[in-house]
Order: structure tokens, then sequence, then C-alpha cells
């Protein structure tokens, strides 16, 4: 029957019993007939040239189909993997075949294939090839790279710097700097991170040889952004390649960009003319997913003594890793919201790209906004600090005000839409602010470290208008597309071009659509992941797009279909179109709402006798191009104390009021942010990918790798406020990633706040218990022997 | 990864068992619950040409009392420790150990046998015994536990021994085991063990060196009548651990001090 409001409830997603019974179809469940299975024989080193590779006794071993390197795959593999211009376009690409050919350039490096009839005989003979290494000098530390007489990552390049990159140039905040009655400055680091999806990587292809067709299963975050580079590396149009992508059990933009062995997997299918299985171990995924962060940044703030800002200069300092992949060049857009939620009269700002021997960077939860709303909320606690203000108080007074939206920033975006002080307000309610800082004074006299952390961030997503977005992407548009079509007995299915894997979109794009064209809930069925279905073309998931350019390339196809459907029911009611009313599911002529048809009957219709000029059939397909990104915000406030002794940090409260618009299901919006949190905390407090000089990689199995469990997260206090997007019509914004995006400043704001009373004014990430004791434990004698009447013990 | 191959056999008794590790050679591993071997297999750290699996050895799964000493069984099982009462009549402090140990899974396989066996230096019934003066009784011999822990994974058992039972003595007496790590189911980065005796503390250190550390020092200090502050300063006397990702010699040696003080003034 027909529906009330599903938009806004709290629906259990559809997708849960069979992923949390064991029942979800994820590519390494998969088989085909005659399927063998590969395994990648890598670096050890970090650089190295190849001097032989010899597979004689691997080819022997039992069960071994073929043993391939880059030499085999000549003719089949037609050339490099490319590099989109992103927002560095004039950056130096190195060429890159999926297998080395000369040279290595990180740890892990594949350099040979192994495909065998079982994966234990595949990995048995992976160990009996003989690699014959060079090791070459390797650039391990990025700070050390931009320096003269460094290493070189590559040895066909003059120096490691990928790109170099002056957005907004220094003299723009000269003025700025000339007046400035107070300047802090500081050196913020972001460690890399692995980005750890529960499902590593795993990939299957099958050549069909006789229809020249490759099919290719896969873990992706979007499937048609790797039909296309499929497509065109292996000399195949794209309309003979078909990628499948069921169930992922997570990406975290670790599954956007393409990587070798996706290449390989489908070449070898092709060549071999055997369905060819991949999946990633978990050390694999640890060394060879493209990892997240791998920055720091130099950042000066000029302001007044009363807390009004004046400038801000930024440099960033990007670890590209061992070759320029994909949307490498993503994190650039850090500096792009560099500004936060505040009005500067100038920003300037430049980012420097350095190739290292390191396995390459690309997006990872947040991509770049993390950053920039960890070193802006960092910034202003510093500034603070030095001017004795109220953290609060001083963000405040430099909000970008309710009524200044749309608001121009720095960079030339537009924000659509904010009131950062509502939640500002909120958070501090909720958390008790007052209370909390007369507890944080109580307890000092007691010789113990409570903090408070505020992180007031904004973010921009919802990838994005098609004429903004072209440029970086090489010409493609970031648009959505949707197909939605009904049939007789009017039932839906909806066709979107996004992919969720995780998010729940089977059930939230449902709510929608049986919103919209006023059907039960259960009638509808939502389909992704599949380039062989619905529309010509879709972006997938990743930047919190989903549902602001998804959902509304849903919600267009949707209007269309009422649109046509009211033409229908016209027809049936035998009535004016104008005449037509549709409401809750029902059309009606106006006037007389007890003679109604419900949207299923005039689905049936739509298949029967029409009027001239009016098509059967009841669907529609739309391609929704964003007229402006989103920009999604909140506060978060944390409360951390820290043991001087030991250095631990206990989080002790944690509050987040967060505003993505209109909310379809707040269930999964509460989830997104308890996960997005959770991995905040696992950038602050926990993670760390460890290298050593010559480039190893030490932090390879999660005992070394320290991601948090669920033992380690606290309970959260989460509240809304909706603000409704302006830039469509569903009001709606993003919040995927918000949490990542927001957290970490929360946290290292606390803890900086709490060991203030030790002259500590910065602490890096990870704050791990052993490095903030160090910190301690030098603040502490730095204040014993700079006071010299304290003679003695501390 | 995949672990390299091996062979496999199941024991139904600690007899058959030793006659199956000795028929298999010295590349042979008793396989318990699998939680520290089986890892290690996968990333071929470790690649044992044959499995002993001893889980259906029934005989060596019991907690019994007797003179005044607590008998625990080898297949005993962290979680049994923890909920037995038996051990939190007797020694206490063991089922509290138990309870630290790894996360649920971990506890519901792991045994004291295997860990004790493994001799990581970051297990933690081995502090306790070398603590207590606890006996590793095999089916060859019987090794007091200071004599047990030779080095970092390091024992005295030979190809075809198992370690079949470890003979406590009962304490009830006021103590605290405090195990500092980044997670709640990490290994230690460091542990303090504090037991009050009627004749006097006993602390012992967890992970401060290759094998567990018995802080002699610490305890004569409390027993000339020193505050739990002055004595826990004692802790770290002698010690030269190993760094690693986690935590430096000079953080490891502090801990030793702060959580040996903690452990004597949260006693009890």
């Amino acid at each position: 029957m027909s529906v009330t409001q599903l938009v806004g409830a709290k629906i259990h997603r559809r997708e849960d019993p069979r992923l949390v019974s064991g029942h979800g179809r994820y590519t390494d469940d998969l088989t085909r007939s005659g399927l063998v299975h590969a395994v990648f024989v890598r670096s050890p080193y970090a650089h190295a040239r190849i001097k032989s590779i010899d597979v004689t006794d691997a080819t022997k071993a039992p069960g071994v189909v073929a043993v391939l390197t880059a030499r085999d795959f000549e003719g089949v593999i037609l050339g490099p993997m490319g590099a989109a211009p992103g927002l560095a376009p004039d950056k130096k690409v190195p060429e890159r075949f999926p297998l080395a050919k000369d040279e290595v350039h990180y740890q892990g490096d594949p350099v040979a294939m192994v495909v065998a009839e079982t994966k234990a005989q595949a990995a048995d003979a992976a160990q009996l090839i003989e690699v014959d290494y060079e090791q070459l000098p390797a650039v391990s530390d990025l700070e050390a790279a931009l320096q003269p007489g460094s290493a070189k990552a590559r040895s066909e390049l003059p120096d490691n710097v990928c790109w170099d990159l002056t957005l907004v140039p220094w003299d723009a905040t000269n003025d700025a700097f000339g007046k400035a009655e107070v300047v802090v400055k500081e050196r913020i680091y972001q460690q890399r991170l692995a980005p750890v999806p529960m499902e590593t990587r795993a990939v299957m292809a099958e050549w069909a040889r006789f229809d020249g067709q490759l099919t290719v299963w896969m873990s992706t975050q979007n499937p048609h952004l790797i039909r296309l580079p499929m497509a065109l590396t292996l000399g195949l149009g794209e309309h003979k390649v078909r990628v499948i992508s069921h169930d992922v059990g997570g990406g975290f933009g670790s599954k956007i960009d393409p990587y070798p062995e996706d290449f390989l997997v489908a070449a070898a299918a092709k060549k071999l003319d055997r369905p060819v299985k991949w999946n990633e171990t978990r050390t694999e995924s640890m060394q060879n997913a493209y990892a997240g962060r791998g920055q720091y940044y130099d950042v000066e703030v000029a302001a007044k003594k009363d807390g009004t800002l004046l400038g801000m200069r930024v440099t960033q300092t990007l670890d590209v890793g061992g070759y320029a992949m994909g949307f490498c060049t993503f994190m650039v857009i850090a500096l792009i919201v560099s500004g936060g939620a505040y009005k500067w009269p100038a920003i300037s700002a430049r980012s420097i790209g350095l190739f290292t021997n390191k396995v390459p960077t690309d997006a990872y939860r947040g991509a770049g906004r993390p950053e920039a709303t960890h070193l802006v909320e960092r910034m202003m606690d510093k500034l603070a600090a030095e001017i004795e203000m109220d953290p609060a108080e001083l963000r405040r007074k430099n909000f970008v005000q309710p009524g200044e939206f749309p608001f121009t920033q720095n960079f030339g975006f537009v924000i659509d839409s904010g009131d950062y002080d509502k939640a500002l307000t909120k958070a501090m309610e909720l958390a008790g602010y007052q209370d909390l800082r007369e507890r944080q004074a109580q307890l000092r006299s007691q010789g113990r470290y409570l903090g408070i952390g505020l992180s007031t961030w904004i973010e921009l997503c919802g990838f994005g208008p098609a004429a903004a977005m072209a440029p970086a992407t090489g010409g493609l548009g970031l648009t959505e597309s949707s197909q939605i079509r009904f049939h007789p007995t009017g039932s839906v299915n909806v066709y979107v071009g996004t992919h969720s894997h995780g998010q729940g979109h089977d059930t939230t794009f449902s709510q929608i659509v049986a919103d919209q064209l006023g059907v039960p809930y259960e009638s509808v069925e939502l389909h992704h992941g599949d380039t062989a279905e619905g529309p010509g073309f879709g972006f997938g998931t990743y930047g919190s797009r989903s549902l602001a350019v998804g959902g509304m390339a849903i919600y267009m196809s949707c209007q269309k279909i009422v649109e046509k459907a009211k033409k229908v029911a016209a027809h049936v009611l035998e009535a004016a179109e104008e005449d037509i009313v549709f409401d809750q599911g029902r059309f009606y002529v106006k006037g007389s709402p007890d003679k109604s048809k419900v949207m299923g009957e005039i689905a049936f219709a739509s298949f029967g006798p029409l009027p001239p000029g009016l098509e059967q059939g009841l669907e529609a397909t739309s391609y929704f191009d964003p007229p402006n990104l989103v920009w999604p915000f909140g506060t978060h406030l944390c409360v951390v104390e820290v043991d001087p002794d030991t250095g631990h940090v206990d989080i002790q409260k944690y509050v987040a009021v967060d505003d993505c618009g209109v909310i379809i299901n707040p269930m999964i919006v509460d989830g997104q942010l308890h996960g997005g949190v959770a991995q905040a905390i696992g950038q602050a407090l926990y993670e760390e990918m460890v290298y050593d000089d010559s480039g190893q990689l030490k932090s390879a199995t999660f005992l070394d790798y320290a991601m948090p469990s669920a033992n380690e997260i606290p309970e959260m206090v989460l509240d809304k406020t909706v603000t409704p997007s302006p830039t469509n019509a569903m009001g709606v914004k993003g919040i995927g990633e918000a949490g990542t995006i927001a957290a970490s400043a929360a946290i290292i704001n606390a803890i900086c706040d709490a060991l203030r009373p030790l002259g500590i004014d910065h602490v890096d990430m990870p704050a791990t218990p052993d490095r903030l004791w160090k910190q301690i434990q030098e603040a502490r004698s730095k204040a014993v022997s700079s006071d010299g009447s304290k003679g003695g013990a501390a | 990864m995949i672990p390299a191959a091996f062979e496999y056999a199941r024991a139904g008794s600690v007899q058959e068992a030793s006659e199956l590790l000795a028929k298999f050679g010295e590349d042979a591993k008793v396989l318990a619950g699998g939680h520290s071997l089986i890892p290690l297999m996968r990333l071929r750290l470790a690649q044992p040409s044959a499995l002993v699996d001893i889980n259906n050895v029934k005989e060596l799964s019991y907690i019994a009392r007797e003179n005044g000493k607590l008998r625990i069984g080898a297949l005993t099982r962290h979680v049994e420790l923890h909920n037995s009462s038996e051990v939190k009549q007797n020694l206490p402090i063991l089922a509290e150990v138990a309870s630290e140990v790894g996360d649920n899974q971990v506890r519901n396989m792991g045994t004291i046998g295997g860990v004790v066996a493994h001799a990581d230096s970051a297990g933690d019934y081995p502090t306790l015994c070398v603590m207590l003066d606890a006996e590793i009784v095999t089916n060859k011999r019987r090794i007091p536990a200071r004599e047990f822990f030779q080095d970092l994974f390091t024992t005295p058992l030979e190809n075809d021994e198992l370690v079949c039972e470890i003979v406590f003595p009962a304490e009830s007496g006021p103590h605290k085991y405090i195990k500092f790590r980044r997670r709640l189911f990490d290994w230690a980065i460091v542990a303090a063990a504090a037991q009050k005796t009627d004749q006097g503390w006993r602390i012992g250190l967890t992970n401060v060196g290759p094998t567990p550390v018995r802080a002699t020092a610490v305890e004569q200090a409390l027993a000339q009548g020193a505050s739990p502050t002055d004595a826990a300063e004692h802790a770290s006397d002698g010690l030269s651990p190993s760094g690693d990702i986690r935590a430096t010699p000079e953080y490891k040696k502090h801990l030793a001090r702060v959580l040996t003080r903690r452990a004597i003034e949260q006693s009890q």
C-alpha cells in the first residue's frame, strides 16, 4: 500500500542480514570453471635495479600454469598506467608498466606473477623465483627528500620533485603579516596511514575468447572508472569489458584508482585463456594498498591581538611515493579548504609533491579535508592560547556568519550554506563546557591534566560540477547517473552509478524512491556495481558524493517518472493532465480524491494502450550535474585526561554536533559518524606506517600497525543541526567522511589543552604514550632548568 | 600468506603426543590454542614440518588445590582460569592475569601451557611463574620457573617434551597485575605484578628483558620499610630492555618503575 514518509526514518539496513551472517558476495567468494590463482612476487627493497629474474625453477613447480614478467605482457598490456591531471596538471608522471621492468620504486613493487592451479601452489612456486637486485639508495624521509644532495627516489629524474605548485603567491599575504600584532607558526605532520579495509583487494577476470569479451569481478569503489582504463590498456572497446563488483568490504579511498594487479590479472586471463583470481593477503595490503595522508604543513597565521584573523601562509609538502598514480594530487584540496569555517582577508598557499621510495599515496577517508581541518583548528587553538582568549570565542569571532552565505571563500569556491555558531553552541551545551573548564581548573590544582579540544569543521564534498571537475579528471564530469524502471506489476528496479561499499545505499536510496514514487519500500530494488546494468557511465562512491550527486540523479529520474505517470494517469482517469494530482502515491482528478489510482496501477496501465504521442513504459534515465559542491559542517568537542607518568590519553567525553543538511536515515548517519570518528582516533592516537631509513616497512601486521579496536573507541554523544543545502532539491549534503574530517583536531587540541601548563603547545600524531611521555619529560626538564631557582629533582 | 606445507596428527594422550613429536622430529611443534603459533606460520616465520594437536588431551585440563599449592593443567584455557572459583580463592592474581590476556577469542582458545612453552618475553603467565617460584612439570621432569625461561622463546624443553602442568603456591593476599598496552588486546609494553605474601612482597615484571624479571631489589626495599614510591625506583635496576616500534628502552624502564609503584599501591 501507499507509504508515509520514509526519508528521515530510522530503517534498519536491508543489506545487513546477509552481510552480518556471512552471506555477503565478496570477490574472493566467487569462482569460475577452470579458475587458476595468481600470486605476485614483489620487491623486498624500496629502491633497486632489476638485474635479472630467474623463473626456471618456479615454472617447473607443481601446478604452475605460467610465470610472467613484464616482457610476457608486451602486446597484451599496451601501455603504461595513467594519471589524471588532478589538481597539479604539470606534475611529472613517470611511466609505470604494471610489472616493473628495470627499476623498483617501493618495497612491494610487483616484479613477477605466478599463476597456478591452487593458491598454495602459486605461493610455493613464487618462493622459487630468483630476482637479482642491485640495491639503490632509497628516499625514506619526506623532509630529506627535498634537500639538495638527497638520494633520488627515481633514477631517471633530476630530483624528487613531482610538482611544485603555488596556488596563491606569498605576496598576497604581505599586508597581513606586515600589520600582524601576533604571529603563530607550526609544522604539522600527517603521518602515512594504511587504509586497512576489512576486505583486502581481490580481482577475478575471465576472457571469452570467441566473443572478445573481458569480465572482471573486483572489489572496487567505482566499476566504471576501472572499466575505462582497463579497456584502453588492453586495447579493447569499453563495450567489450564488463566490471562487476558485488559486496565490497570497505575501501576508504584505497579502492578508487586502479592498481597494477588489476591490469595484470585481466591481462593474464586474456593471455592464458583461463579465468584468473587474485586475493591480496593482509600483509600485502599493509604494504601495497595506496596509503593515506603522508604530508606535512608549514603554517603561519597572522592576527590582531583581539583575535581578528589577518592572513595565513601554508605550504603543503606531500609524499607521492614511488609513482604518481591516478588522483595522487587530490590532497592539494587541503590547501583549498585550509581557511576552514573562518573569514580570512588573505591566504597564500603552495603545494610541493615529492617522490619517495614508498607505496604511492592516494585518497583516504576525508582526502585532504581532515588535513585542512586539522591544521586550521590547531592554529586557531595555538592563536587562542597566544592571545589568552577562549578558543570558542576566537572561533565565533571569525566565523562566516549565517547571513553571509553563499560565501565565496579565498580560493574562489562558493560555500553554499552554514550556521557554524549554532553547531558550536549546541556542542558546548551538550558537553557542559563551563562545568568542564571548572573541572579542568580543579584537577590542575591536583596535578592532573584534563583538556578540552574543539574542532569547528567544515568541508566540501559531493564531487562534483562537471565544468569544475573536468580539467582535473581529464575530461569526465563527475556527474552521476541513474536509471529507474517500473515493471507491469508495480515493482521498481533502480540503477545508480555510485557503488555502496558499506554506506547503506540499498536502504537509503530505496527510501528516497519509495517516497518520491509513492510505492512500498519493499517494492524498490537498488542495483549498482555492474557496468552491464544501468546507464552508460557512473562515477562511483567516494568524496561523500553518493547522496548529493547519486541520490539526486535518482531524484531526477523519479521526477521524470512522476511526470510521465501523470500523463498516463490522465489517460486512465480520462482527465486533462493539468487536473491530475499526485499525492501520497495516489493519482486523482482535482476535487475527486476518492476516485484515485495508485502508482502501481498506473505502472500497469503504462504498458497498455495509450493515446498517440505517449510511449509505453514507465522508466527514466538521468544524469545529475550538481551546480556546486556541498558543504557540511559541525562542531566536535573532545575531553581527555593525560596521564603524565605514562603518556596515556583517556578520552573521557566525545560530543559531535554535525550538519549534513536533510537526513535520509539518521541511524546510518550516526553509523558514518561513529566510523569516521573511530578512524580519526586511529590517526590521532594509534596508527602510523613506520619505515626504516632504507624504506623497509616495519609495521606490516596488526601487531605493529595499531589500528584501534572497538575497546579503544569511547561512547559518543551525537547530535545534529539541519541546514538544508540550497544546492540541490533534496537539500542534502554528505556525511561519510565528516567524522574523520573533524575528529583528529578535536583530540589533539584536547591533548594540547591538557598539557598547556607544562609549556607544551603542539603535539603530533599519533600521540602514542611513549611519544607523549617523552615530550612531557622534555617539557618538565626544560621548566626545571629554565627556572634556575629550582635545583634538584623535578 | 599461506603457511608452508606441514603434516598433522591429533594426539589422544600425553604419551601419544610425545611419541608423535619424536616421530616427526625436531621441526615438529605442539598445537594447542594456536594463537601464537598460527600467526607465525601464516607469515612463514615458523615453518614446522608437523603439528601435533593436543586439544583432545583431556588429561591436561584441570585445576587442583593440593597441599597449599595450585596445580594447573597445561591445557587449561585463559577463560577457565579467569572464571574458576578455585583460582579466585587460592591464587586470585592468576585469575586477574588470565583476564588480561589478549581478547575474548584468544582467551577462549589460548592455554597457560602454550604461553609458558612459547616463552615470549611479553607473555603474562611467565612473569607470575618466576615471581612466585612456580614449577613447570613436563612429561619428563620438574623444572623450577627460574630455570625454565632461559631466553626469548628459549626453554629447556626437548623435542618430544611437553609442558603438562604448572604448580603455583597458593597466595590469596593483596595483589595486583597492571598491564600497560596500547590496545586492550595487545601484548604488554610493560606489565608489573605485585603479590603480598606472609614472607613479604613478590614483584614481577613483564617484557623488560628477554625473560620475565623478578624485581628483587624492589622486594628488598619494601622489606626494609621503604614506601612504594621509593621501593619502585628500584624496579629498573639492572634492566636493559630492548626498544621497538612501541617503546624505547628508556620508556620501558620508566614504565617499570611507574607500574610497580601503582601495582603495590593498588594491591588488594
